[in-house]
């Protein structure tokens, strides 16, 4: 499938990636060579084939529901560019 | 002298810092000043000599007190994916700008448990995404190898370029690594370097910074197919803080290396001689499966149908697993910000500005094969193509102990010279990329020349959890090979 530039404006905006008017096409053509490359894909049968979910196969631990971290705060918020009171800083949301 | 102490192995520092005819402090000095005189090659974003000179002083007591643990004394370098508590970790992104964590990686913690002395952190492609390190904010690595009589530079492959780079040019005894596609073992057979991917679940994948969870794995990078057993001891077991590391013992590799191969099955599966292979290459593996039957090894063909399916499934599930991953840099809790307009803006603009081409291609892939419509034709379809990828070596398991392969269908390639076409770089990780989407454990060794005199690497790739039996047969090889070749140092700024 080839992706025209709507599209990739699109997914630019689920990913929250700004990508300007001009970089839309180059990206639609390097995309689309991608997928196009990928699709080679459909020709397998999977007709009755499981989606793998993981490689291991070892079930997972159950753990006991306690608390086992915590009390930095100065830590999570020590790499941020802004924060205030002990939050994190973010542009107004609510007028 | 200096340049005897960065020569040596693992193994034998180990053997003389443990009599004590080396100090730790000397040995770390030494590689300190390998370091700064091989800047040239761009391998570390970060060096860190005063920590390791304060980390072989450490080391210095606990070997005269009798107390060494499995890497006491040895200096190693970590490649920027892994957090490393109080040091800049990047993944080679401009986005994690001034990223400084407060945490350490459980693979880290467990070397530095061991005794194991921190040089750098080593360059890297961004996000562990490229096979040829130019991905990176930081600039391309360039590898220590170059075609004789000719000085154009070449790339060390990547993502684990920097690594590779640093072992090869003698800058640490042995490296950290992680391979998702191929990203330690096609770096370490384009620099002559030996290079494990564990068992998905061997290592702990708490720390390191994600790209594709399913595939993610950590490993060794070191000059011998010994060396990557002693360092694997170290990394790896089971860690509560990752889900997905597995609870099994972890073998002492070492003692098993010397075993004899005789009577092992190796499989040779047809499908890995891909039209327009170099002769060079179909050579190298057939010298290696003529190593392995003189040494008493039974050589079986097998087939492993699907394997021209594993790299377009990966360049769905990756990229898919990456978009979610990557959600997570959004300018509010770490690294760069670019403060415009309102909150999506502020997310936009940064996101635009932190992240470099190849990872925005990815992403926008990713978010693609997830978005509504799109899931079943994409990835539910790769997910399936990947039980049967794994199937496929189920299959083989029956007949075989372990598979050999050449690692990559090409020694290292020039800077610059695939950079404008994606698909051309993805097919370097066309022969590694089966052992991820299976999980398996693979083993990349240099194992002779190419005609332009560069380095080619064979691949072991084996059972699950069975790391011995691919350093056993790894070390076969090795032995066989009696690869010594050595890039001329035209780096060195002294």
């Amino acid at each position: 499938m080839s992706l025209d530039k709507a599209t990739v404006a699109r997914i630019a905006r689920l990913a929250r990636i700004s990508l300007p008017d001009e970089d839309l096409a180059p990206m639609a053509d390097e995309l689309s060579g991608i997928l196009k490359w990928i699709e080679q894909l459909n020709e397998v049968d999977t007709a009755g084939v499981e989606p793998m979910t993981s490689v291991v196969g070892h079930p997972l631990h159950h753990r006991d529901d306690v608390v086992t971290d915590g009390g930095c705060r100065e830590d999570i918020l020590g790499n941020a560019t802004e924060t205030a009171d002990g939050y994190f800083v973010v542009p107004k949301v609510i007028e | 002298m200096s340049t005897s102490l960065t020569s040596l192995t693992i193994a034998d520092a180990r053997a003389q810092l443990g009599d004590r005819s080396i100090s730790a402090r000397e040995l770390a000095e030494s590689h300190i000043a390998a370091i700064e005189a091989s800047r040239a090659l761009n391998a570390f974003v970060s060096e860190t000599a005063d920590r390791a000179i304060a980390d072989a002083a450490r080391a210095d007591v606990r070997l005269a007190k009798g107390d060494a643990g499995v890497l006491e004394g040895i200096p190693v370098a970590i490649k920027d994916l892994f957090c490393t508590k109080g040091v800049l970790s990047t993944a080679g992104s401009h986005i994690l700008n001034g990223f400084v964590p407060a945490y350490e990686s459980t693979v880290t913690a467990n070397m530095w448990r061991e005794g194991a002395v921190m040089l750098g952190k080593t360059n890297m492609d961004e996000f562990a995404m490229g096979s040829s390190n130019e991905t990176s904010y930081y600039g391309p690595v360039l590898n220590p190898w170059r075609r004789p009589g000719d000085n154009r530079d070449l790339v060390p492959g990547g993502s684990s370029g920097g690594s590779a780079a640093a072992v090869a040019a003698q800058l640490c005894l042995g490296a950290t690594g992680t391979d998702t596609g191929g990203s330690i073992r096609q770096p370490a057979a384009f620099t002559g370097t030996v290079g494990l991917k564990p068992t998905y679940g061997r290592c702990s994948r708490w720390g390191i910074v994600a790209f594709a969870s399913s595939l993610d794995q950590a490993g060794p990078m070191t000059r011998t197919v010994g060396d990557a057993a002693i360092m694997l001891k170290a990394m790896a077991g089971h860690d509560a803080k990752d889900s997905t590391s597995v609870d099994v013992a972890v073998p002492d590799y070492e003692s098993v290396l010397e075993k004899s191969v005789k009577g092992l099955r190796i499989g040779i599966p047809a499908e890995y001689r891909i039209d327009g292979t170099p002769a060079e290459i179909v050579a190298l593996w057939d010298s290696g499966i003529a190593w392995l039957k003189d040494a008493g090894a039974e050589i079986v063909a097998v087939s492993l149908p699907h394997t021209k399916y594993a790299l377009p499934a990966y360049y769905i599930v990756a990229p898919a697993e990456a978009s979610s991953n990557l959600a997570r840099y959004d300018g509010v809790r770490y690294g760069l910000r670019v403060d415009q307009g309102d909150l999506t803006e502020m997310y936009e603009t940064t996101r635009a500005a932190g992240f470099g081409a190849e990872v925005k291609r990815r992403i926008l892939i990713g978010t693609y094969v997830l978005s509504a419509g799109y899931y079943d034709a994409y990835y539910l379809q790769a997910q399936k193509v990947r039980t049967l990828i794994a199937d496929d070596f189920k299959q083989a398991w029956q007949k075989v102990d372990v598979l050999l392969t050449p690692t990559t269908p090409e020694p290292a390639f020039g800077v610059g010279e695939k950079s404008d076409d994606p698909v051309a770089m993805y097919l370097n990780d066309i022969l590694t990329v089966p052992a991820n989407m299976a999980g398996l454990p693979a083993l990349s060794l240099p194992a002779g020349l190419s005609s332009q005199g560069l380095p080619l690497g064979l691949q072991v790739v084996g059972r699950a959890f069975d790391e011995e039996t691919v350093l056993r047969v790894g070390r076969a090889l090795e032995r066989a090979a009696a690869f010594d070749g050595r890039p001329a140092p035209w780096w060195r700024s002294n």
